[in-house]
């Protein structure tokens, strides 16, 4: 018997959730965020590739090496190498005075830490020159170190490994110092990823906001709680709701990813860098034809967006997309409760505005903060705003390409459960009073009052 | 037996209380009315009967069983404030609701069919809720309440905005539904349905059940032993007292006919008046003055409200 009723009221979530998420998807408004959005998505990634080509601007860019390993650099159209015979701390002085946009410094004990050159400007030079100069100097790093130890098959991979150059660029300060910024993919990564849950936790508690005004307004809601409890009724629509989300999201990504394989296809040459020679000549002659052919596909392979979408490898994106889900469905939850609750305590959606003022702030907050999270992602202001429930959805994933301790996100995790079951118990008490009452103003002190409701 | 029992039921919101220790039993089979003026507290009671919120003590018992979640699939309620999602179609949207009420989706499109065509709206089924009429919405809303065939129905103010042929039809229903055995709680202002449909009665005042019984037994206890007669070719007018026995509590005159309310003191009968009066005139109609179930529901509520007042 109690089994019985327990898959009855779990049935009656499913339907609840069933007409939720069947009427959204079938809404005008869904279709067009969901062809909107992968358009804007993909335009973020086919215009920089698309204006990168269209700079007829050339780089120059001074180069000490102080390994001499790195003469036979090769200019592009786009990048031009000037070798100076000078010190470091005395070119990196001269830098501002001189007319080349760029120094590479290229420190002795390269060869045995690949992580340790450096890209100083003053203006950012782009993802492309940094792109072209990690695989000119990773090619030419290769054959050196095919000569100095020979081609034995066994030592592929660690050469491999020996000679994957990664170029830390730095932007020049007025005071002249150079300012780290290697990090410009993890901005980018950690902005996207907390704007998007930002948008997201915006846009779909609104909607969770507008359905309960929506079934307040209509005095449906009685017919319905009369049926089922408030509180599943809530559950059923937060739930609903966030299925959509999610869905809207995976149908972003696919999308996305088809559009810009469509334009991949359609101009193939914006998406190519000009192929550089890999394999220098008295290399090749060493080399026997199948580890030529092995090289040669290696090479193929090194079009400009495989180069950047090999600057990604260094991510672990497993880590990073399941905690967007999970700091996608965390906020959601949080914040959809607290949108439920407003929409019931109001009469309509023009009476929201006093009660969204506690829900925006945080919100906003964490986007005003993005700035400074992304200058200090390991700092304690960083570490408290990604451990605070209301904060932590964006913080963190602003945090999460630059690296964050496995503590840090279990506290933070664990804090956001304890958040959501305090804030659906805290929304469910207002929201099952709020349903019911019409016609009054609400205030702060009402909702307080609510809560101590039996 | 009882259906339906609330058991010192009191219910307290933020300092103001909205139903104190209140007691009903309905009758099974019944139909029982709710009355009461605006704020009594029925709507909270109804509430807690369908299970929506909780007393703050006491209980409801549905056939000797504490209430439960499940029971409110053996509750139909039509809200007082009640509507439908306006962007969803008729049809599904009624689907909707009875497969919340625990119907099976199957079962529920059967019995839909039937409503539908008993009130030949079958062409309303794929039109969105706003294209309709208050009074279409209200027939898919009185469906919507009776579609999972409860035990016990409860109708808020059922005949608020209805036009009269949907009054009827409503009333007709409700009949026939409490002739098949379903018991009926009906809250309303409206006292001309209550002395039509219901057999008995509570009456809610500020929280409290100031009247219950049955309709005719309450009657008959406010009824004040008073009777109309009408007398032609008498002397106008009557005195106030006749023989010391009989108070003329009011009179009129209509040509020749005098009307006057006389009330009877408790050793008396009609014949002793009647006899008092055969020789003023000639008596063309006697009737007993029953008092209207509006009456009783103004002259209780304005006695407990001065009697609170006192307090």
């Amino acid at each position: 018997m109690i089994i019985q009723i327990k898959n009855n009221s779990m049935s009656k979530i499913n339907l609840i959730i069933k007409r939720e998420y069947s009427t959204r998807v079938r809404k005008k408004s869904f279709i067009v965020m969901t062809i909107l959005g992968p358009i804007l998505m993909a335009a973020l990634f086919i215009v920089p590739i698309f204006l990168a080509h269209m700079t007829s601007e050339k780089k120059m860019i001074q180069v000490v090496d102080e390994t001499g390993l790195f003469g036979k650099i090769k200019n592009s159209e786009n990048v031009e190498f000037k070798f100076l015979s000078i010190s470091f701390i005395e070119a990196e002085a001269k830098l501002s005075s001189s007319k080349e946009d760029g120094l590479l410094y290229i420190p002795m004990n390269t060869i045995n830490a690949p992580t340790m050159v450096r890209l100083i400007s003053e203006k950012e030079l782009g993802i492309n020159v940094k792109t072209y100069v990690e695989s000119q100097m990773k090619t030419l790093l290769r054959n050196y170190l095919y000569e100095t130890e020979g081609l034995k098959t066994d030592r592929f991979e660690e050469i491999d490994k020996k000679s994957d150059i990664s170029v830390t660029t730095a932007i020049m300060k007025e005071d002249g110092k150079a300012e780290e910024s290697s990090t410009e993919l993890s901005m980018v990564l950690g902005m996207f990823g907390g704007i998007l849950i930002y948008f997201m936790i915006f846009m779909f508690g609104a909607q969770i906001m507008r359905g309960v005004i929506e079934e307040k307004t209509s005095r449906i809601v009685e017919i319905i709680v009369s049926s089922v409890k408030p509180f599943q009724l809530l559950m059923g629509k937060i739930v609903g709701v966030g299925l959509v989300g999610l869905t809207q999201f995976l149908l972003w990504i696919v999308f996305t990813f088809a559009i810009i394989t469509v334009f991949k296809t359609a101009f193939p040459e914006k998406f190519t860098m000009k192929q550089t020679e890999q394999i220098s000549p008295q290399n090749s002659k060493m080399l026997s034809a199948k580890e030529i052919t092995v090289e040669k596909q290696l090479s193929s392979n090194d079009d400009g967006v495989n180069k950047v979408l090999k600057a990604f490898k260094r991510y672990n994106f497993v880590q990073i997309i399941l905690c967007f889900l999970f700091y996608f469905i965390g906020g959601f939850l949080i914040y959809g409760t607290l949108f439920a609750a407003i929409g019931s305590a109001v009469d309509s959606e023009s009476d929201t505005q006093q009660f969204m003022l506690p829900i925006t702030i945080p919100l906003i907050f964490s986007i005003v903060m993005a700035q400074y999270i992304i200058m200090n992602p390991q700092g304690s202001l960083s570490f408290w705003l990604s451990v605070i429930p209301l904060t932590s959805p964006i913080i963190m994933m602003i945090r999460l390409p630059f690296g964050v301790p496995v503590f840090d996100l279990v506290i933070s995790m664990t804090f956001m459960v304890v958040a959501f079951i305090f804030n659906t118990w805290l929304a469910g008490k207002i929201y099952r009073t709020g349903i019911l009452m019409y016609g009054k103003k609400i205030n702060y002190r009402e909702l307080y009052k609510w809560l101590k409701y039996k | 037996m009882e259906l339906l029992q609330a058991i010192n039921v009191t219910k307290t919101f933020a300092g103001h209380t909205a139903l104190n220790c209140v007691n009903v039993s309905v009758p099974e089979g019944s139909i029982y009315g709710l009355l009461g003026p605006n704020g009594a507290g029925k709507t909270t009671l109804i509430r807690i009967i369908n299970n929506i919120i909780a007393p703050d003590s006491g209980e409801i018992l549905f056939k000797g069983e504490k209430l439960k979640q499940f029971h409110t699939g053996l509750i139909g309620y039509l809200p007082e404030e009640r509507g439908l999602y306006k962007k969803m179609k008729v049809g599904e949207q009624a689907l909707y609701l009875a497969q919340l009420k625990g119907l099976s989706h199957k079962e529920a499109l059967k019995r839909l069919k039937y409503w539908f065509t008993k009130f030949e709206i079958q062409g309303w089924w794929g039109r969105k809720v706003e294209e309709l009429s208050k009074g279409m919405q209200q027939k898919i809303q009185f469906i919507i309440t009776v579609i999972h065939d409860p035990k016990l129905m409860i109708f808020d103010e059922p005949f608020s905005g209805f036009d009269p042929i949907n009054v009827n039809m409503l009333k007709e229903e409700i009949l026939e539904m409490r002739d098949k055995g379903a018991t009926i709680i009906f809250s309303t202002h409206n006292m001309a349905s209550v002395e039509e449909l219901c057999d008995h009665i509570s009456l809610v005042n500020k929280a409290n059940i100031i009247l219950e019984g049955s309709v005719r037994s309450i009657k008959q206890a406010y009824k004040s032993n008073a009777f109309e007669i009408r007398i032609k070719d008498l002397q106008y007018p009557l005195p106030e007292s006749l023989n010391n026995q009989f108070t003329v509590k009011s009179q009129r005159k209509e040509d020749d006919t005098t009307i006057a309310s006389i009330q009877i003191h408790e050793n008396n009968s009609v014949n002793e008046l009647l006899q008092s009066l055969i020789p003023l005139g000639r008596i063309q109609a006697v009737n007993e003055i029953i008092p209207n179930m509006n009456d009783i529901f103004i002259q209780q509520v304005n006695l407990s409200n001065d009697n609170s007042n006192k307090e």
